[in-house]
């Protein structure tokens, strides 16, 4: 069996810049971790292939040079190999554009079971891009996973939904895309470290992947940011001491109803 | 497996063939969920804008009280009845919704950001190679161009992106779920139910479902709770964290959890709010003993009404706060228990 992970490197810390006049974010990656959910998913796959014969799991992601150090990662914590996704061209797609390249290096890679992935990313956490993936390779898309349970030709996955819990079962191949209940996350083993310092992690450009330069990037992304700004975050906050009395609980009581919430 | 599909964006579409306002309702049982009214009071906003109509999509077996959708503010309702369509399932939705579109080009899209919503939707914006915007807090007509204006929260709350589409169509959004007010009803309204049958291809699947489990421990669905009490390591431990349960099923209200309660397994992991769980925005929201990292406001700072109780007059959730109480948990949250208990009993 063939598992694609697909990890994403996000800032670190919230020390994320954004271009003032496109409103695209600007990843200097400087201080980057792979997307927390994104680890998830690479333990959920380490998992399957402690538990399975002849599992590989190769590991997939799009940005900047630099984000060969999250490839790496993930063959440290025990992913086979790994592709980056990498090219000028690429920079400031939105979800659309990004999924057709993402899609496109994928099939470049050859057959494949699962795509597992983790919902969403911290940095843009839009939790689109998962499911147009899965349109562009013309497979189905299972989101915000929970368990998932290896079949012979397919998988159950559990999916947390508003309320309550769905059970869904899927033929091969299929996009996974989990939440932080599937797996805890693991840590690099030795073995792993000295394999990422081995393994030659190739990288897809556009002149591999070959499409029209009016499909990328910018060019290639039907939103825009028209603006950006800092959200209110101060409110008028009133400040009351707890003591002895039911007096501070009162003026909160009389504050919320005021407020019309109760 | 299909091909891979190569068109451009730029690939002429008339726009001004698309013409009104699409939103997708949801049903679980047969029974239309809340966030279908919230959806209707943005639409409607939009459509009064566009000066266009608004029709409301669902997708069921049976449906019950499909005419309430139009006494909130629908012109029309297409009903895409299948017994497939009875649970989500992403291969028969997305087809059949990809194909009420194609048929009847809609402008704008609106969904919820929800867990159908924000799955359903990015297949149809693939599907019909146009553009979409996740988890919107705020949807506008530009007044000079009349596009769809679709503001977000980005980076953890830390910013806010206005985002447009500016040559496909349709224009689609996901909402936040109560980010805005039910529509009401109003009995004097009419309208129109289409009833859409598309067997064959459109409901071919892949996919099958199994069962619908329900979260016992969700009495009240935290994305949909009008009130929710949460709690974070301040609880101290997890009989510290029942006194957060406890004044939760006094208010109806649900429980929510930051990361360090969840993962010190005082709460679990569907009531996590905050960058890594849920982004959840109530009528009101109590944090009781949580310090407000920014991965736990990202997740919770455009509820309406924040309260904070904290010991530590500089934690940051009192940033946030509209009405902070310094003191101990230990004693404020009972005394908030006794409080509405009195006031349950009066009342």
């Amino acid at each position: 069996m063939k598992i694609i992970v697909l990890v994403k490197q996000v800032p670190g810390t919230d020390s994320v810049k954004l271009d003032p006049v496109t409103g695209v974010m600007v990843r200097t990656g400087k201080d980057t971790i792979i997307n927390p959910l994104d680890e998830n998913a690479l333990a959920e796959a380490i998992r399957i292939k402690n538990t399975y014969p002849d599992v590989k799991i190769t590991a997939v992601s799009m940005g900047p040079i630099s984000a060969m150090k999250a490839i790496k990662e993930a063959i440290a914590m025990g992913a086979d190999d790994g592709v980056l996704v990498s090219g000028r061209e690429f920079a400031g797609s939105d979800t659309i554009a990004t999924a057709k390249v993402i899609a496109a290096a994928i099939k470049k890679t050859g057959d494949f079971d699962m795509i597992i992935c983790g919902e969403r990313a911290t940095d843009g956490e839009t939790g689109q891009t998962a499911a147009m993936i899965a349109h562009y390779l013309g497979i189905p898309a299972q989101t915000y996973v929970s368990a998932l349970e290896v079949l012979e030709d397919g998988v159950i996955v559990k999916r947390t939904v508003e309320s309550g819990f769905e059970r869904v079962q899927v033929t091969f191949p299929v996009l996974v895309s989990v939440n932080k209940d599937i797996s805890d996350t693991g840590f690099p083993t030795l073995d792993g470290k000295l394999k990422a310092k081995k393994v030659d992690v190739p990288m897809l450009g556009n002149a591999e992947l070959g499409f029209d330069k009016s499909e990328l990037g910018l060019t290639g992304s039907p939103t825009r940011v028209v603006k950006i700004f800092s959200p209110k975050l101060s409110r008028d906050t009133i400040m009351v001491k707890a003591n002895a009395t039911m007096q501070p609980i009162d003026e909160l009581m009389s504050f919320l109803v005021q407020k019309d919430v109760l | 497996m299909s091909m891979y599909v190569n068109c451009s964006i730029a690939e002429a579409k008339n726009l001004s063939e698309f013409k009104g306002v699409f939103i997708l309702g949801e049903q679980r049982d047969g029974k239309i969920q809340a966030v279908t009214f919230e959806l209707l009071t943005w639409g409607r906003g939009i459509a009064d804008d566009l000066g266009c109509e608004l029709a409301c999509v669902l997708l069921g077996d049976e449906i019950e009280n499909l005419d309430e959708v139009i006494l909130r503010g629908a012109d029309k309702v297409f009903f895409i009845q299948d017994p497939i369509f009875k649970n989500f399932l992403t291969q028969p939705y997305s087809n059949a919704i990809t194909r009420l579109v194609n048929e009847e080009k809609p402008e704008v899209i609106i969904a919820g950001a929800t867990t159908t919503g924000r799955t359903v939707m990015p297949l149809v914006a693939a599907k019909t190679n146009t553009g979409l915007t996740a988890d919107c807090t705020e949807l506008t007509i530009d007044p000079d161009t009349k596009l769809l204006l679709q503001t977000r929260p980005a980076i953890g709350g830390n910013i806010m992106a206005t985002i447009k589409t500016p040559d496909t169509r349709p224009q689609m959004a996901t909402v936040r779920p109560r980010s805005a007010k039910q529509a009401p009803v109003d009995t004097s309204r009419t309208g129109q139910i289409i009833v859409k049958n598309y067997a064959g291809a459109t409901t071919m699947t892949v996919e099958k479902f199994l069962e619908f489990i329900i979260d016992t421990t969700q009495a009240v669905s935290i994305e949909e709770a009008d009130i929710i009490i949460a709690g974070g390591k301040g609880m101290k431990n997890a009989a510290g964290f029942k006194l957060i349960e406890e004044l939760a099923e006094l208010m109806g209200a649900a429980v929510g959890a930051t990361r360090d309660a969840v993962e010190l397994g005082w709460s679990t992991y569907p009531h996590q709010v905050g960058l890594s769980g849920k982004t959840v925005s109530p009528k009101l929201i109590i944090a009781a003993g949580i310090a407000g990292k920014i991965q736990f406001l990202a997740g919770m700072q455009t509820s309406d009404v924040i309260v904070a109780i904290n010991k530590d007059p500089e934690a940051q959730i009192f940033k946030v706060a509209d009405f902070g109480i310094v003191g101990d948990v230990f004693e404020v949250v009972p005394m908030l228990i006794e409080t509405v208990k009195k006031i349950k009993a009066s009342a």
